[in-house]
């Protein structure tokens, strides 16, 4: 039997269109995927996902028909099921694990997991857990993107205070600004972010810890015991070639938060604007570059190139994102960098320069390394440039947080339970890896919940001496 | 400590309103958690509405223990008309700060403190803050025509010295501020560092001037922003030949080290789309006022 596909937008109708490319799987044919499931006696498909989801046993659910069993088994490990089940890389995770894969093609984990989730909220599945305990400690959760998300829904599911602080005006961080509503909707991700603070979590938006009130403020006067930092790598790379301060030319941050966060494809029913050329180049190889470039041919670009400096086969994005790129018409300008842009008599874009490469030896991330090719230098007429080449943390915190141990790279020190240099403070997700994946981000703020969790129990038996029941303090020495 | 749950949903209130000039309004919002944060220097982003824009507004001044800050808005595009057609007891929907890093305040003897238009009132802290900080304040004030002149009384509680410049002469000395500035700065050699805010085309004016006098420029640069806190670099300036973010590393900078010519044309991106967005929201104000009648 052959994987089963998805249905999709037709290439020509969604690339003028902010709707979701993939519809997913109808409940046909996704009993006809989870009826391709081996159920291995240990299964790999697990151990691939970050978050250890029990792949075979939500699969084999779906073949009972049993959808509320499937789900809740995919919410035990992962609170936005939505969310991963859309932007994982499960091609690179699960999915590449899946023994069915090693002759035939492997089982589409992710579309089911979508599935499930889709279904959950057309028959209004969703019910809150049951929290066995409640706990006086609060808990303060910096950036409310994926690991802040996932950290303060454990947390809470363990009964502790959670409020989460985000210096946007809107929750989501990477899911909200950055990641296009083409591939993640609005109200799907309105809903996730919901079902959080049903649990009990508090969001403060417009609060940017580190001005508007420092670290050792939120466990001072704010009154918090343990503090989860998850502001992600939101500082955005420029290449540093000449002509970058040009008009028409944007980091992929920007480019995407006027589009996603300020909706400004809707300008001028909303007010944030943005200009795109006939002409788009966008540089880079990963999933923002791919996110920019599709988004520049929905605002009406008629050529929009992606110029990446090594192979196809070395990109970092998504396969399925690299793959509906070119069949909405991006053309990939591969084995080629820019060396600078040129302007025109208005200061704005009217080309890039590049120079094509070639593939050398292998560089320290296993990557063949790309080199130049001299005199290969040929100009590509465009009126835009988006730079998508790379994010790292946003210096705020670590700048006005003394005693927090930070890499040369900017990121968060953290040991394996996430817990960083100093006593309470513990930190994930990109602040801590550089730029990676939403499913790192969240299987991050998950270890970092039950290390967090590990802490405050800890003090509190330290604390608690004669109120413990007595037989209860022996078992914990 | 704050009572978090009031900040859930928080919006903003505007509790008094003046008008300085005929488009220039003066707010009194309540927004406790900047207010206890606030420093000379440091600037706000707000969005008024659900459809609106972030836009960056310097904090003129802060009230810590009543929890208000207050800002001073020139009306030019369809944001700031908006805000300006606001008024008390209506709310702000976002208000985010304080952003950007406070003006460095020493006591270096003398200075000067160079206002064009609406820069007046984000120079007003800093004069302050200097003359607070045992400075000798020199203040020159510069607006198109009289009526424009704003915070004049303010600025003399705290300067030494206050010169109003108008380009047409209806009030004050007849000229531009640097006009003003060279006739101050041969009076008083003892001035060492000029605090220059205003326009782009004025900064870069003053900045010229005092170079080649020996004398140091500080300057505020306003710029496009869209967060304001560092990721996305839509506020980016070259400085000493340098990449700089203007929302996380200024917004202010030694005016030498400024290429101006670069953020003055930046600056312009968007003059269309911002020109489209004020024609069409003037237009819905007519039809909805020829609607009521």
């Amino acid at each position: 039997m052959p994987r089963q596909r998805a249905s999709e937008q037709a290439p020509e109708e969604r690339n003028h269109n902010f709707l979701e490319v993939s519809f997913g799987f109808d409940e046909a044919r996704a009993l006809v995927e989870a009826s391709r499931c081996l159920e291995c006696k240990d299964p790999a498909c697990i151990k691939g996902c970050p978050v250890n989801i029990n792949i075979r046993g939500f699969v084999e659910r779906v073949v009972e028909q049993d959808y509320l069993g499937a789900i809740n088994t995919i919410r035990e490990a992962n609170a936005l099921p939505g969310i991963c089940g859309r932007v994982c890389p499960q091609e690179s995770q699960c999915e590449i694990m899946c023994s069915l894969g090693k002759k035939y093609t492997p089982i589409a984990i992710g579309k089911l997991e979508r599935f499930l989730a889709d279904y959950e909220i057309r028959h209004d599945l969703f019910r809150l857990p049951d929290v066995i305990e409640r706990h006086d400690e609060k808990v303060a959760i910096v950036g409310s993107g994926p690991s802040g998300l996932t950290c303060a829904a454990e947390l809470a599911k363990r009964g502790y205070g959670v409020t989460i602080f985000e210096a946007l005006h809107a929750p989501g961080g990477v899911l909200r600004y950055g990641i296009p509503e083409f591939r993640l909707p609005r109200d799907i991700l309105d809903l996730e972010i919901d079902r959080v603070k049903a649990l009990g979590v508090e969001i403060v938006t417009n609060f940017v810890v580190g001005r508007t009130a420092t670290i050792d403020e939120l466990f001072g006067e704010w009154g918090f015991s343990s503090i989860y930092l998850a502001t992600g790598a939101g500082t955005p790379h420029f290449m540093g070639i000449p002509g970058e301060s040009l008009s028409g030319v944007y980091s992929a941050n920007e480019f995407l938060s006027r589009v996603n966060l300020m909706k400004a494809y809707q300008f001028p029913e909303y007010d944030t604007p943005i200009k795109i050329g006939r002409q788009v180049a966008v540089i880079g190889g990963g999933n923002t570059a791919m996110d920019a470039v599709r988004t520049a041919l929905r605002l009406g670009a008629e050529t929009a190139y992606l110029i990446y400096r090594r192979s196809r086969d070395e990109m970092p994005a998504r396969h399925e994102e690299i793959h509906h790129a070119e069949e909405e018409g991006v053309q990939f300008v591969l084995l080629t960098n820019p060396t600078r842009i040129l302007a025109d008599d208005r200061n704005w874009v009217r080309g890039i320069e590049c120079q094509r490469m070639a593939l050398g030896e292998p560089d320290a991330s296993g990557r063949r390394k790309p080199v130049p090719m001299p005199g290969s230098e040929f100009v590509l007429e465009v009126q835009t440039v988006i730079e998508a080449i790379g994010q790292s943390p946003n210096p705020i915190i670590q700048a006005t947080t003394p005693g927090l141990e930070v890499s040369k790279r900017g990121t968060v020190v953290t040991d394996e339970k996430k817990e960083t240099s100093r006593v309470a403070i513990f930190a994930g997700g990109d602040l801590a890896r550089g730029g990676a994946t939403v499913i790192l981000a969240m299987r991050d703020g998950k270890v970092a919940a039950e290390s967090i969790a590990q802490f405050l129990g800890a003090k509190r038996g330290a604390a608690g001496n004669g109120d413990a029941a007595p037989e209860a303090a022996p078992a914990g020495v | 400590m704050l009572a978090r749950g009031d900040l859930l949903e928080a919006r903003f209130p505007i509790l008094a309103k003046w008008l300085l000039a005929p488009t220039v309004a003066k707010f009194v919002i309540e927004a406790p958690l900047v207010a206890r944060k606030h420093r000379a220097g440091n600037f706000v982003i707000i969005r008024i509405n659900d459809t609106g824009e972030r836009i960056p507004l310097t904090v003129v001044e802060s009230d810590s223990a009543g929890g208000t800050i207050t800002l001073i808005v020139q009306a030019v595009g369809k944001t700031t008309k908006a805000l300006c057609a606001m008024e008390a007891g209506q709310a702000i929907r976002d208000v985010v700060g304080p952003l950007g890093n406070p003006t460095p305040i020493e006591r270096v003897g003398a200075v000067a403190c160079v206002g064009g238009g609406v820069g007046t009132a984000e120079l007003l802290p800093i004069a302050r803050a200097l003359r607070e900080a045992g400075n000798d304040v020199h203040t020159i004030i510069g607006a198109r025509t009289g009526e424009l002149v704003i915070l004049e009384d303010e600025m003399r509680a705290c300067s030494s010295s206050v010169t109003v410049t108008t380009d047409d002469g209806s009030y004050g000395r007849r000229g531009l501020v640097t006009d003003a500035l060279s006739a101050l700065l041969a009076e008083h050699p003892e001035i060492t560092v000029v605090y220059a805010i205003g326009p782009l085309v004025m900064m870069k004016a003053v900045t010229g001037l005092v170079e080649p006098l020996g004398r140091k420029s500080v300057v505020s640069l306003n710029t496009i922003m869209v967060d304001g806190t560092g990721m996305c670099g839509g506020c980016r300036v070259t400085v000493n030949g340098e990449m700089k973010f203007a929302c996380v590393d200024g917004p202010e900078f030694e005016g030498s080290g400024v290429d101006f010519d670069e953020l003055i044309a930046r600056n312009r991106t968007y003059v269309d789309l911002e020109r489209i967005a004020d024609e069409r929201a003037a237009c819905q104000l007519t039809t909805a006022q020829g609607a009521a009648r």
